[in-house]
């Protein structure tokens, strides 16, 4: 009896979960989902504890309690600039968790020789994908947090060995599976996983960690799915596979909006490509053309549409909230404002949403890539903050570029663009950017705050 | 293979193959809180956590249990609190900002 009312909490808390994805299609849903979510989360938490095999409280009670003292300011005090960091972070946890469960069941069926076949490639599994994602999410979290250095870190045979380790990693399985109480290989399964983890993420550059992140994401949902099958649980069966597509989703539009192959990232060997080294474009080799604030803001202050592309420089000069104020004043002469979101704007997939939404741009002004590239060609000025390789021409013309192919956003359509830079050197992958020579274009030169703050200040007065 | 087995390959499938198609309807703007979302979800190894640490198996399988159910309770209480501190932000136009902006 209690046995059915636990799975009927489950199945319940399922649907939730379910329903809360699917009302994170529209922003004016989501949030009501998510809460709805959490109340499935309740119920299912709830109704464990009503599970005949516990039977005592008092260490649960410390796990759950220490968990939310630690959870609380994971959740409130974090500042969405590093939302990356933030979710990179909590994979880690969410591994750890499902690693140390994997880890209890084996010693569990050690003990009172129960373990199957089955169980134990289950078991054998969740370890493996669990301690990868452990380590890999902490050196992503390192990365991002600049622990440690943002490079990418190469080595010669790099390729070969993480591709040995993991072959070994994957005939520890084998064995486990064929004589599931040899202790000494689930231990080696539960070693390469953290060793791979560290190794497949020492490559990869600051920049593509959003794809990075996105696939980790996946792991810790494989690594909840094989924990169901190990403990013959529905709902974690359910919720990791949920886990799983989403990271498998993002991943696969992270790594097209960047431009790589999904093989080369599921080997994780694409920081090294990159660094190739600065490449000569084009060739058309024109002078980039500075202009002054004041007859910048001028332009924007009497166009009729303007359209802003944000990248991850804003970011970084934390300018989210001048850009907003310009933005308001621009409107209130009328001007029709826009935000262009290239899917790789930021760390992570999506974060320039989040950081402009903060600083309070409603989400009708955030468009993404597909829907308003087309209106580049009708906007007086395009406002260029920012970013450089996802709004360099050469993706979409010049064959021989390293980023030929990359969907970018047609910034070159508008009549006029206004870029603002810091200096006038190269992005980080060093490629060129025609869209800087190009005679529509100016460039104002200085931080990308200070910059902001005076074309507001310019704006105002006109 | 059991049946118990079938079934679950089933569960996973059908499972997967739901969150594929409802995922892939989200749109870009949402994806930082759609992460953040999974993340708190995927909170529910906590359901297992807790019967490790309350069954009083040994020593090491309850503190196996207690710190597995710290780490999934920390995801679940900072995932739902973070995305809704998040979804909280995102406004439509027609909201008035300060009153005095709007024309």
């Amino acid at each position: 009896m209690t046995a059915t009312i636990i799975q009927l909490a489950y199945l319940f808390a399922a649907a939730l979960f379910l329903l809360a994805l699917r009302s994170l299609g529209q922003p004016s849903t989501a949030r009501r989902g998510m809460q709805m979510a959490a109340f499935g989360m309740l119920i299912a938490v709830c109704a464990t504890l009503l599970d005949q095999r516990i039977v005592s409280y008092e260490w649960l009670a410390v796990g759950v309690i220490a968990g939310g003292i630690v959870g609380y300011p994971m959740g409130m005090w974090v500042p969405m600039t590093a939302m990356p960091q933030r979710i990179a972070f909590s994979h880690a946890f969410g591994a750890l968790a499902a690693t140390l469960v994997g880890v209890g069941e084996y010693l569990h069926g050690l003990h009172e020789h129960t373990l199957t076949h089955g169980q134990t490639l289950a078991l054998g599994f969740e370890v493996f994908l669990g301690s990868l994602t452990v380590t890999g999410s902490l050196m992503a979290f390192g990365k991002l947090q600049e622990l440690l250095p943002g490079a990418p870190i190469t080595f010669r045979g790099q390729n070969v060995s993480n591709l040995l380790l993991f072959s070994a990693g994957v005939v520890c399985l084998v064995w486990l599976v064929v004589s599931p109480y040899s202790v000494p290989f689930f231990i080696a399964i539960a070693a390469v996983g953290l060793l791979v983890g560290i190794l497949i993420v020492l490559p990869i550059g600051g920049a593509d960690m959003p794809v990075v992140v996105s696939l980790l994401n996946s792991y810790a949902g494989l690594a909840a799915v094989a924990t169901g099958f190990a403990l013959d649980n529905n709902i974690l069966i359910v919720v990791g596979a949920l886990d799983g597509a989403s990271g498998f989703i993002l991943s696969m539009a992270m790594s097209k909006a960047m431009n790589r192959s999904f093989t080369n990232i599921l080997f994780g060997a694409f920081g090294a490509e990159t660094g190739g080294g600065a490449v000569e474009a084009g060739g058309t080799g024109g002078e980039m053309v500075a202009i002054s604030a004041d007859d910048a803001a001028l332009r924007l202050a009497f166009a009729r549409r303007v359209i802003i592309v944000p990248g991850y420089g804003l970011a970084v000069a934390q300018a989210q909230h001048q850009v907003r104020e310009l933005v308001d004043l621009m409107e209130k002469r009328g001007v029709d404002v826009r935000f262009a979101i290239h899917p790789v704007a930021g760390r992570m997939p999506g974060h320039m949403n989040v950081l402009l939404a903060e600083a309070g741009v409603s989400y009708d002004k955030l468009v993404d890539m597909e829907d308003i590239n087309e209106r580049f060609a009708d906007a007086d000025v395009a406002l260029v903050v920012g970013a450089n390789d996802v709004v360099n021409p050469a993706a979409r013309t010049n064959r021989s570029s390293p980023i030929y192919g990359m969907p970018i956003l047609n910034v070159q359509d508008a009549r006029s663009i206004i870029v603002l830079k810091r200096g006038r050197g190269k992005g980080f992958s060093g490629v060129e950017n025609d869209l800087f020579v190009s005679p529509k274009t100016n460039m104002l030169f200085g931080d990308a705050k200070q910059s902001i703050m005076q074309l507001g200040a310019e704006v105002k007065l006109a | 293979m059991t049946s118990t087995a079938v079934i679950q390959l089933f569960v996973f499938l059908l499972a997967g193959f739901v969150g594929f198609q409802t995922i892939s309807r989200i749109p870009p703007l949402l994806h930082t809180p759609l992460m953040a979302a999974t993340n708190a979800i995927s909170g529910i190894s906590l359901v297992a956590a807790l019967v490790l640490a309350g069954a009083d198996q040994s020593l090491l399988s309850t503190v196996l249990g207690t710190v597995a159910a710290g780490c999934a309770t920390a995801n679940v209480v900072g995932g739902f609190l973070i995305t809704d501190r998040m979804l909280a932000m995102f406004k439509p136009a027609k909201v008035e900002r300060d009153g005095a902006h709007n024309q």
